[in-house]
């Protein structure tokens, strides 16, 4: 009797809370929640077909992004590369205690409740055994620099894993993030280590992972279907019940399948002149949509002679290169290139002015360069006050009896070619004898240490590719212009400063960097990295190239990322009815 | 004829070896490196530790009599224990690829029904066109029909599949509204199981396409041999007399000239067979028919040596047999061979 409003407040508050229950699944059903599975197949087209499952046996991009949907990184980038939890529960900083003071060791906290999708959880122990997996001496993983430095994986609990390195990483975010770095269920691939890796073919093709989808049947080079992992920790997702991944045919197939004739829902990364995209998205089934990480174009500039003459041993070994020299020879070769023209040329909305070696993320790029107009009387003159001058009158400049000849290699592809007859002619312009040559990409970037032809041996005076990092820390894509990364016969051609660039300044502040914690200071480092390799004629940036996808109109949910996984949210994809 | 088979297969082994040799040997020394399609991303000294992995630091001749040993003695047995059961391969590394590090004869079989079903209904359909084509272009010769067929032919030889394929996904995929009884899918679903009218159905319909490209360069081929065999023998005394005796056109033509113009237009289709299991590099392609011409150049492209070394022995072996079939079919079919 004291009380006789309560129980009829409860009743109310019950009353709303029925009401909201009751209304909440209606206000989903106008957005796109419900449970799971709900909206039948998506079917997705990369014209490179995935081969294995295994992103450890592989490293090719279609394989690991294939993999994505199935096995997950403890944290990985969202679109915006900023660093996210996935399967761990914050990402371990000094700050949080995650991170020890010293910088040698990272403590990751597993989320409570993530099963696998056969129903198992997830423990530390299968985390620890994905470093084994990959650091196994006679593994051959291809993701092996994502491990270095780290000398051991702890599990002291269920959920706890402490990874400690051989000194102070300021970055320690390398094992077990992004998917290049993802969590193998150790009970299935306990009899794969080391040389047993590629005997385990039902493994490789078949991987369990904690994804939002399953693999149900691979098929090498062809096709996967994926069904909805019910066992997944997000209720009512994923919105799709099966997958299908179809791989093979050509960039151009791919993007008329997705925009023109409406056969799939999602195309990767499809590397098309923009009229052809245009003219494609006309059809109105489909839209490209484009995102920008650090894929940079760029020309090398090699710094050691390439002489033929010169014997194997010498051949862009020996310094200095004969022309390349003076630095205003480098300078004047980019202030005579149109960047704006080549990227509607070859790029279009996929394409920017790249005047930085870092053109991504914004954090850590250099505003030190504008090289977006094109100046060919003030290259001419920068050549003249150099003492480069044309005294025998047959159109080439030359100094001390040495003429500027010079040879032009890239790998064979339709628009690089273009770039190459447009920069040839820019530069003969200015003064330049040019000689084109392009070599297959499979000998360029192969590798073969008898062949010639590679880009790393460099037996040209420039040459022109694309490189990119994963994630969004520059370190280790910095430390490609260390002085000792120059490929050399005593190397057997390995190494990754193709341009040979040398500098002590720059060595010293890479040392800098790798010592370095606070982010902010790290940033400037990188920054100044960038100006010392691109003001030291390393290279000409060219075009920071994005990457371009396509997904049907009736695709909700794609957030493009090139920062990880394209198909990392592939949970959040959903139908969306007309 | 029998010794003469025997014969003849005896001399085909050390033959089939000098072409595994010269293959090897050929890819051996061309240019190209299995690690090039892995991104510039993974460094140089990562890339070395992989292609020690796969083995491919060895000398070539141990490489060699590995692929042949493998090739000749383990996936058979691995046969044997399949089709009897039996366990004896257990525990021996059998060919894997390098690009799937999946068993590289799995991945022939998982693709071999694809190419028979599309390649080989092509043959079929185009043999069965071509014959009445020549037979009436031969006997109605310079008629309008025979230049119609003259010209389409000329077309067929001349036009690349990977023009007419692109040709018939621009018309009949893009062009053509969705819902039209005429629209036709320009990527073969290898995940489709028919076992239904309505899966039939598109199977049937998936195939359309490719059929209909490889088809009209079989056509365009058997049709010029169907004539110009039948023109051969149109001219010849025996029909002259055989139309004196009275018997009648339809007997003339289809049972005398017919039966005896076959005979080189067999041994034709007899060798163009092991093309069939070749699969057809380009329209596969085109369509995205995961068979084993498709299978072939994604192997080259990324320099998947142990796939591309099967897959054209194994192309190697079949022209070699069916080089003995026509033989043999030649001496079945004409009493004026004899091989023995």
């Amino acid at each position: 009797m004291f009380n006789k409003e309560n129980p009829m407040k409860l009743v109310n508050a019950l009353l709303g809370a029925t009401a909201a229950c009751a209304l909440a699944p209606m206000a989903f059903a106008e957005g796109h929640e419900g449970e799971r599975g709900r909206d039948g197949n998506v079917s997705i087209i990369y014209w490179q077909a995935p081969s294995i499952l295994t992103p450890f046996l592989s490293g090719g991009t279609k394989d690991t992004e294939a993999a994505s949907l199935t096995l997950e990184p403890l944290a990985r980038y969202d679109e915006a590369g900023t660093l996210t939890p996935w399967l761990v529960e914050e990402i371990p900083t000094v700050e949080n205690g995650g991170v020890t003071e010293d910088l040698t060791q990272i403590t990751w906290k597993i989320a409570p409740g993530i099963l696998w999708s056969d129903g198992t959880p997830l423990t530390s122990a299968d985390v620890k055994f994905t470093a084994e997996y990959c650091m196994h001496p006679d593994g051959g993983c291809a993701q092996l620099t994502k491990f270095s430095g780290v000398t051991s994986v702890e599990t002291p609990d269920e959920k706890t894993v402490v990874v400690t390195f051989d000194k102070p990483t300021p970055f320690p975010y390398g094992p077990f993030v992004g998917a290049e770095s993802p969590i193998l269920q150790a009970a299935q691939f306990a009899n794969c280590l080391g040389a047993d890796a590629p005997t385990c073919t039902e493994q490789n093709f078949n991987p369990i992972g904690t994804g939002p989808f399953k693999v149900v049947e691979f098929k090498p080079n062809d096709v996967i279907t994926y069904e909805a992992n019910e066992n997944f920790r997000h209720e009512g997702k994923p919105a799709f019940a099966s997958i299908t991944f179809k791989g093979g045919g050509d960039a151009t197939s791919a993007g008329r399948a997705v925009m023109e004739t409406g056969e799939f829902d999602y195309g990767w990364n499809l590397q098309l002149a923009p009229d052809v995209i245009a003219t494609m998205e006309a059809a109105g089934k489909g839209k490209a949509v484009a995102g920008f990480g650090p894929l940079l174009e760029r020309i090398m500039v090699n710094q050691t002679n390439a002489d033929p003459a010169l014997g194997p041993d010498e051949r862009s070994v020996i310094r200095p290169h004969p022309i390349f020299k003076d630095i205003e020879v480098i300078e004047a070769m980019s202030m005579a290139i149109d960047r704006p023209l080549l990227v509607e040329v070859g790029y279009g909305q996929a394409g920017k002015v790249g005047c930085n070696w870092i053109p991504a993320p914004p954090a850590v790029v250099s505003t030190t360069f504008d090289c977006s107009t094109p100046d060919i009387e003030g290259a001419k003159a920068k050549l003249e006050a150099a003492g480069w001058v044309d005294s025998n009158g047959d159109g080439v400049r030359e100094k001390d009896g040495v003429e500027m000849r010079i040879l032009y290699q890239s790998s064979t592809n339709a628009v690089r070619q273009d770039f190459q007859a447009l920069i040839k002619d820019w530069w003969e312009q200015i003064g330049f004898a040019v000689d084109l040559r392009n070599v297959d990409s499979s000998v360029f970037f192969g590798g073969d240490p008898s062949s010639p032809d590679t880009f790393q041996k460099f037996y040209a005076d420039v040459e022109m590719y694309a490189n990119t990092f994963n994630g969004t820390d520059p370190q280790s894509y910095l430390g490609n212009m260390l002085c000792d990364k120059a490929p050399s016969p005593a190397s057997q051609w390995q190494g990754e400063n193709m341009s040979r660039f040398c500098s002590e300044e720059y060595d010293a502040l890479y040392a800098k960097l790798t010592e370095t914690a606070d982010a902010a200071e790290r940033a400037e480092i990188s920054k100044k990295l960038n100006d010392l390799a691109v003001a030291g004629g390393a290279m000409i940036p060219l075009v920071h190239r994005g990457r371009l996808s396509a997904h049907a109109h009736s695709l909700g949910g794609v957030k493009l990322n090139v920062w990880d996984s394209e198909l990392w949210n592939v949970a959040d994809w959903y139908r969306i009815k007309n | 004829m029998i010794t003469y088979t025997i014969r003849r297969l005896l001399l085909a082994i050390p033959t089939l070896l000098v072409i595994s040799l010269v293959i090897f040997l050929l890819l051996e020394l061309s240019p190209g490196d299995p690690m090039s399609q892995v991104p510039l991303t993974v460094p140089d000294s990562v890339k070395a530790l992989m292609r020690e992995q796969l083995g491919l630091n060895g000398p070539w001749y141990e490489r060699y009599f590995k692929w042949l040993y493998q090739f000749a003695v383990v996936e058979p047995m691995v046969f044997f224990d399949w089709a009897f059961g039996t366990n004896i391969t257990d525990g021996w590394f059998r060919m894997v690829s390098w690009k799937s590090r999946g068993p590289v004869f799995d991945e022939i079989l998982q693709r071999l029904p694809q190419t028979l079903w599309v390649v080989g209904m092509a043959y079929v359909v185009g043999v069965l066109i071509a014959l009445p084509i020549g037979i009436i272009s031969a006997y109605r010769q310079y008629s309008v029909f025979d230049q119609t067929g003259t010209f389409v032919s000329m077309i067929g030889f001349s036009v690349p599949p990977f023009f007419s394929g692109v040709l018939m996904i621009i018309f009949f995929t893009v062009q053509m509204p969705r819902e039209s009884f005429f629209w036709f899918p320009s990527f073969y679903d290898t995940t489709l199981v028919v076992d239904s009218w309505a899966s039939f159905q598109a199977q049937i319909r998936q195939m359309v396409l490719p059929v209909m490209v490889l088809a009209l360069q079989t056509t365009a081929q058997i049709s010029r041999y169907m004539r110009s065999a039948m023109l051969d023998n149109l001219n010849q005394d025996y029909v002259r007399t055989a139309r004196a005796k009275g018997l009648s056109e339809w007997a003339v033509v289809m049972v005398h000239v017919l039966r005896n113009s076959l005979i080189p237009v067999v041994t034709v289709i007899a060798l163009g067979l092991p093309a069939i299991f070749g699969g057809a590099i380009i329209t596969e392609r085109v369509f995205k028919v995961n068979g084993i011409g498709d299978q072939l150049i994604g192997a080259i492209q990324a320099n998947d040596i142990p796939t591309v070394m099967s897959l054209t022995f194994i192309f190697a072996i079949l022209i070699v047999v069916f080089n003995l079939v026509a033989d043999i079919l030649y001496g079945l079919l004409d009493p004026r061979i004899r091989y023995d």
